[in-house]
Formats: C-alpha cells, structure tokens, sequence
C-alpha cells in the first residue's frame, strides 16, 4: 500500500491540511504505522511535482503546515487506475512477527522461542479485544468498522499461525526429550 | 466491575469413566465479559453448563452472590436460570410452535408478567437484534441466523445477571455472528450484566475483557490451548 495513493484517497473527498491527512490516515488505518509529518509533506511535495495535487489556500495565521491541498483531474484519474489493479496475493511471510520466529527458533532454544510465541500470542490477543471493542462501541462509523475487521482478520490468521508453530514447537520439544 | 458475582473454584465433572474437568477456578466480575475458549473437546461446554447450573459438578464449588449454587435442589436451579441467568446454545432451540415474538416473550410470561408487557419487550429486543420484521414468523419459516438473533434476544429478555453463551455465533456466517456479538455485547454493557461466553474463534473470544484457555479439563495460564 503506498501512502501516496492513500493521500490521493483521503483528498478525493475535498482539500485538507497536511496535518488533516496524518489525522484522518491514522484514524482510518488503525492497524498502519502512524504516519510521520515529514512523510506527509514529502509525499504531497512528490504528487504536487507530478501534478495529481495542487495547494488551493492557505491558512493567514500560521505557516506552511496549514497549506491545504487538492485533487487535479489527473490526480482522480491515478486514483481510479490504482483501485482497479488487483494486488498481487501476497502473503504476509515478509513481516518482522515472522522473522523473529524463525530467528528465535534457529538461534535460540525452543523454550525461548515458546516464550517469545506465548508473549507475542498475548499482545495478538490484547490487540484484538482493543480492536473489537472500537467496533462495538456505539456509534461506531461504518469507516472504523471495515478498518477494524481488516486488521482483526489479518491478526486472527496470525494468531492461526502461531498456534500451529506453538504446537509444532512442542512436537518438536516431545522429540528432543523422548 | 470488581466485585466478584460468580466464582468457582476446583471444579471437576467426569462422565462415566471420562474426566472432562479435572479442577477449574473461574471468577466473573459483575459486567464482566469472559470468554472460556480452547481446543475442541478441552471441556469449555462442561465448564458453562456446570457454571450456569445445568450440569452438577463432582467436586468444588459455584458460588454466585455467596451461595454455593452446586448445592442447591435442581428446582432452586432451575428457578435461578429462569430468574437471574440467562442460557443461549449454539443452535437456539426455540420452541417451533410458536412466532418469534412469543418465543421471546416466554420467559417474560414464566416469571409472571402480563401477555401485553411481555409483548413489547420481546419486540423491543427482537428490533435490538435486528429481526423485528420477524415477529409473527414461525421459526421453521426463518434462517439460522435469524433464529439465533431470536435465540439471543429470548437469553436476554428478562435482562438476566449473567449470561451463559454457548459458541452462539458457531452456525452463523461471519457477518451474522459479528453482528449479533455486537448486539449482544452492547445490551450486556447497557444493563451491566455480565457474560460468560464459549468459543473457540479468537475473533470471538476478543469481545471479551478477559479469557480463559482451557486444555485438557484444565486452565492453561500460557494460553497455547494446544490438543493433546
Ligand atoms: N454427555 C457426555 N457423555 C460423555 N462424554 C462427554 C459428554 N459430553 C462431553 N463429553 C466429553 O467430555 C469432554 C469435554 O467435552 P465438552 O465439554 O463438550 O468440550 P468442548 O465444549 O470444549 O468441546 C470431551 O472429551 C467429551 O467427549
Ligand atoms: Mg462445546
């Protein structure tokens, strides 16, 4: 996901701030990083220069972060082309949750790396329940909800993962000690 | 939400020869949501029905409001389940004679309020859960999912202390079960009753505040839930 598309998304709804663009990427994208200022004006800098954004007012009071900017024609157009293209499927085996795994089961014990999936099983856990309960929350938009079953989905075949690796480790541990 | 309401401590139940509890503690908080989830076969059914009063447990105790429930005769029992919980199963279990709404009226009319009082509560549940525009509907005319949102709504309609839910989402599609977790749980916080609720989707059991493993007819602290 590029967050240059993501900007050219939230600006299809009416100009904003760089500051409202951070605010309303994090609150749509609970699951994202939260996305740094520096990056945001990079970004609106880089589709400025290609012409898909343009600054249509600024603010009198205060300075360059209270540029607003807008979508161009061109810029609508990207957009379109980009929600048509189908991601390619791929699987989230290139995320750090499973490097460590794999680290901690080559480089250290199987106790350590039961360890570090038990814990890491918690904090799943935990987030989950955070998650859940923003959609359960009363008046809850249908934007948090669909942002909050994104991220649940995807921690839930995390955690799929982790119980089968966990269950694996312990056959591997009735081996070891048999 | 501190006070304990519900605590059971060293439960065991067997069936015949077969050890499905082997020594369980659990404590629910008053407007506490929990959730007992863990493998297939782990003992979580045996646990909820011996909590709500259904099963008698062999050994330990269930004490709710101070009162070791696992004593008392099965009619005490059964008047509690009437009175202050609330049961709902996997497969709702209404009563096929009779229209949505007086299936949820039911329990109202048992505990001795008038046909009309019934009446609007039940509707009024029925519209919490979303099946309204069912009300005159025979079970047998509806969806599964429609009939555990009036399985749900029948669970909740005397507004009980504690509910006992039994994978009640396990025959529904995603979008169903979600949606009637969430009517669920936003009745349960309204009248700060308190939830115990069996599954084992971790994507369930995350309505809960808190959750208890089992393994093998034991709690397991690590939470791996691992068969075997
Ligand atoms: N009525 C019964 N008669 C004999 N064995 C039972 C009965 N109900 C459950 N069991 C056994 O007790 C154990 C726990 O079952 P249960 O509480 O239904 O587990 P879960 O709900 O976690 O799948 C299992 O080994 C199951 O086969
Ligand atoms: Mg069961």
């Amino acid at each position: 996901m590029s967050t240059a598309h993501v900007l050219l998304g939230l600006l299809a709804a009416g100009p904003r701030h760089g500051y409202d663009l951070k605010r309303a990427h994090d609150d749509r994208f609970p699951q994202a990083k939260p996305l740094a200022y520096g990056q945001v004006y990079a970004t609106l800098g880089r589709l400025e220069r290609d012409g898909l954004v343009v600054r249509s007012g600024q603010d009198q009071e205060s300075g360059p972060e209270r540029t607003s900017y807008e979508l161009t024609d061109l810029g609508r157009e990207r957009l379109d082309t980009w929600l048509t293209e189908v991601e390619p499927p791929a699987p989230y085996v290139s995320g750090t949750l499973f490097n460590k795994v794999v680290v901690a089961l080559l480089a250290s014990g199987i106790d350590q790396a039961t360890g570090y999936l038990t814990a890491q099983r918690a904090a799943h856990v935990t987030r989950m329940r955070e998650l859940t309960a923003i959609k359960t929350r009363p008046g809850a938009n249908v934007g948090d909800v669909v942002a909050a079953d994104y991220a649940i989905g995807h921690l839930d075949a995390d955690l799929r993962w982790l119980r089968t690796t966990l269950a694996r480790v312990a056959e591997l541990q009735k081996e070891v000690t048999a | 939400m501190s006070e304990a309401l519900l605590t059971a401590t060293g439960v065991t139940k067997s069936y015949g020869a077969t050890p499905a509890l082997r020594g369980v503690d659990v404590t629910v908080a008053a407007g506490e949501i929990v959730a007992i989830t863990g493998p297939s076969g782990c003992g979580k059914s045996t646990l909820l029905h011996c909590l709500a009063g259904i099963l008698r447990a062999d050994q330990g105790s269930i004490v709710y409001r101070d009162q070791d429930i696992n004593l008392w005769s099965e009619a005490s029992r059964s008047r509690l389940r009437r009175t202050e919980f609330g049961v709902l199963f996997q497969f709702g279990q209404l009563v096929p004679e009779l229209t949505a709404v007086e299936n949820v009226a039911l329990p109202l009319l048992l505990a001795g309020s008038g046909r009309r009082e019934a009446g609007e509560a039940a509707l009024g549940w029925l519209d919490r859960f979303g099946v309204a525009d069912l009300a005159e509907q025979r079970p047998g005319a509806m969806s599964g999912g429609q009939q555990q949102r009036c399985a749900a709504a029948r669970a909740l309609v005397t507004e009980p202390r504690v509910i006992f839910a039994d994978e009640p989402t396990g025959a529904l599609d995603q979008l169903n079960g979600e949606q009637m977790m969430t009517a669920m749980v936003r009745a349960v916080r309204e009248q700060d009753s308190s939830l115990v609720l069996v599954t084992h989707e971790a994507s369930i059991a995350a309505y809960a505040d808190r959750e208890i493993v089992l393994r093998d007819g034991a709690a397991d602290p690590s939470g791996i839930g691992i068969p075997g």
